[in-house]
């Protein structure tokens, strides 16, 4: 039986058809990433273009309000982008970023958490005890602190152009204590079980059964928390945009779009905020909502922490 | 008891070193004080004069050790935007953050108890679910944009709050509060509720589950067979065994909270430390960025030690199973 029979007959694809919620988060979830991606192709404008939008085109509002414009479906912003191919484009940013983010983080977790739990002693009390120091911190604070410290330390230019690693970068290292201790936990579990002890027999090394029969038995947490983690890494990433430590504006994300929009809230122009809030809800939502369900059927005795 | 509570204040010295050794290294990369001293127009020559002046040509630990000393005697350094030292500036900034956080705290708990335990008791009523569902959706609004929608909704189209500053203030001792006249308080009431959104979700739905979790257990079984009032389970029984994991989450919590401040102030310019800590961002500011880490990673370090000590009187678990 090959993978993809063995996942047709599979619990999980049961239980998800099954589930209203499960159905639909996903679904929205894979629409606005397939959109994303496609920006450059979907997009009516291209936000990155200068040459394409023209200042005196700004703040029109959306076109079925008065004085909007026919070809600015959602109005645009004040520099005079069409919103929503800004929109369209920003929401890649994020997901990029926030896929990323969770990629890098998951990556450094879990090789720290299969060290720690699989070899123990001095490496797993110091990595230990460096993830409880920086649990003691939120990780937004880190995230905020770190930025600004990048900021100053390339200076603003420098760090737009470099924004999208180092966010990535950032809210990585931020998060990847969560990882470690899950994994972490899960080898605990795992590395006096038979196989392992009949891998060490035959003489397999380390670094063999660490990450060739260990690993794959430590997936099921790591998923579940990833899900989470997304969303996670998407608002983080919103927050730091808002608060001018993140994307500039020249290169929207959801979270710089919401900040470039707030000063204008009160004059009138509620679109250039809201609507990329909206979206940023919905995405983190469905991401939620989607990961809640994954929790639920997996159902891992996940690691409190 | 005792060797417990040494060991863990060990542990948060050891934290502390930690984190001044990154702050300063933050300063020696990308400050430069004799830049923010003098500004341009002083020759190479004397700027030269003054960085030996000032040890600031001294090998790197020498220079560590120094800003150790300084640092325990409360000197992080002066800001050079505010030609002030930087602790006077975080302490003059500090009330409205707490301000804020303990009106949020205040929320929080008039809210969150009532609400989850009615919905733990009553999970099938209309009411619980659409408590439950606010929540889902509540977890997923950033809090900026709560607070951006309760600006436009009270502070200008009814127009029945302000939505900027803290308004009028009285010192009592050195502490400027807002906290005693009608103007702050009203001040004070858009931010907290916002700052306070991203915790009620979360806390709902904890105290639901755990009152859940309680309800189930064989003793509550059998406060019902022996016929109590259902007032006394509910509320003497069940609560109170509800109660410690919740106020032991609710320590951390205010960390987080304390975190989202930031977001909150930016939008409310709420004059706070987080507020500060992005304008001396923006105005490249290294001496108060540095302190801000310092005493904000003082004071979690501060909080956790309590918070464990605490929950170590409470729940003897976990003294032995920190110890080796």
């Amino acid at each position: 039986m090959n993978a993809w029979q063995r996942f047709r007959s599979s619990y999980l694809l049961y239980s998800f058809k099954r589930d209203p919620v499960a159905v639909l988060s996903f679904s929205v979830f894979f629409f606005l990433v397939t959109v994303a991606f496609l920006a450059p192709v979907i997009a009516p404008y291209n936000p990155y273009d200068t040459t394409a939008f023209d200042i005196l085109d700004g703040e029109i509002p959306p076109s079925w309000m008065e004085g909007g414009e026919k070809h600015f479906w959602l109005g645009t912003d004040i520099q005079g982008r069409d919103l929503y191919s800004t929109m369209l484009y920003g929401l890649r940013t994020s997901v990029i970023i926030g896929l990323g983010a969770v990629i890098f983080q998951s990556i450094v977790g879990i090789v720290i958490g299969m060290m720690s739990g699989y070899l123990g002693g001095r490496v797993d009390s110091f990595f230990m005890r460096v993830a409880d120091i920086q649990f003691s911190i939120p990780y937004l604070i880190v995230a905020i602190i770190a930025s600004a410290v990048f900021q100053l330390a390339f200076g603003v230019g420098r760090f737009e152009q470099l924004a999208m690693p180092l966010l990535i970068l950032i809210i990585g290292m931020s998060e990847w204590p969560k990882y470690a201790r899950t994994v972490r936990a899960s080898v605990l579990g795992e590395k006096n079980k038979e196989y392992v002890e009949a891998a060490r027999v035959i003489g397999l090394n380390s670094r063999l059964i660490m990450f060739r029969h260990i690993l794959p038995n430590t997936m099921t947490p790591v998923l579940v928390i990833s899900t989470i983690q997304v969303a996670q890494a998407v608002m983080s990433e919103a927050a730091l945009s808002f608060l001018g430590l993140g994307m500039p504006i020249t290169k929207p994300s959801l979270g710089s779009l919401i900040n470039a929009g707030f000063e204008y809230v009160f004059s009138g122009s509620w679109w250039i905020t809201f609507f990329p809030g909206l979206l940023l809800v919905i995405f983190t939502l469905v991401i939620i909502l989607f990961g809640d369900w994954l929790r639920d059927v997996l159902n891992p005795k996940l690691y409190k922490g | 008891m005792f060797a417990f509570i040494v060991r863990r204040i060990i542990q948060s010295i050891l934290v502390m070193l930690v984190i001044s050794f990154v702050g300063f290294s933050v300063q020696h990369s990308i400050g430069d004080p004799v830049r923010d001293m003098v500004g341009i127009r002083v020759s190479a020559a004397d700027r030269e004069a003054l960085r030996d002046k000032l040890g600031l040509n001294d090998p790197f630990w020498i220079q560590y050790v120094r800003f150790l000393k300084n640092a325990l005697h409360g000197d992080l350094g002066t800001s050079y935007f505010h030609s002030k030292p930087t602790m006077d500036v975080i302490l003059s900034k500090a009330p409205a953050t707490l301000e804020l956080v303990f009106g949020s705290s205040i929320i929080i708990l008039v809210f969150t108890f009532p609400l989850g335990i009615y919905s733990a008791l009553k999970p099938r009523s209309w009411l619980s679910r659409f408590v439950m569902g606010a929540s889902t959706v509540g977890v997923a609004v950033p809090v900026f944009l709560t607070a951006i929608a309760l600006i436009y909704v009270f502070g200008v189209e009814l127009n029945w709050l302000p939505a900027y500053g803290r308004g009028e203030t009285v010192n009592v001792w050195g502490w400027d509060s807002g906290m005693l006249t009608l103007d702050g308080i009203k001040h004070l009431i858009l931010p907290s509720v916002a700052l306070s959104s991203i915790m009620l979700p979360l806390y709902i739905r904890l105290i639901r589950s755990e009152m859940m979790e309680v309800l189930e257990t064989e003793y509550i079984k059998f406060a019902w067979a022996k016929g109590l009032h259902r007032s006394r389970i509910w509320f003497v029984h069940a609560f109170k065994n509800t109660l410690l994991p919740v106020v032991t989450v609710f320590g951390v919590e205010i960390g987080i909270l304390f975190a989202f401040t930031l977001l909150t102030e930016t939008v409310f310019q709420w004059q706070g430390m987080g507020f500060m800590f992005l304008e001396a961002v923006e105005r490249s500011d290294t001496a108060l960025l540095v302190a801000y880490l310092m005493v904000v990673g003082g004071m979690f370090v501060v909080i956790n030690t309590l918070v464990d000590i605490v929950y170590g009187f409470i729940n003897p678990m976990v003294r032995i199973a920190g110890a080796k």
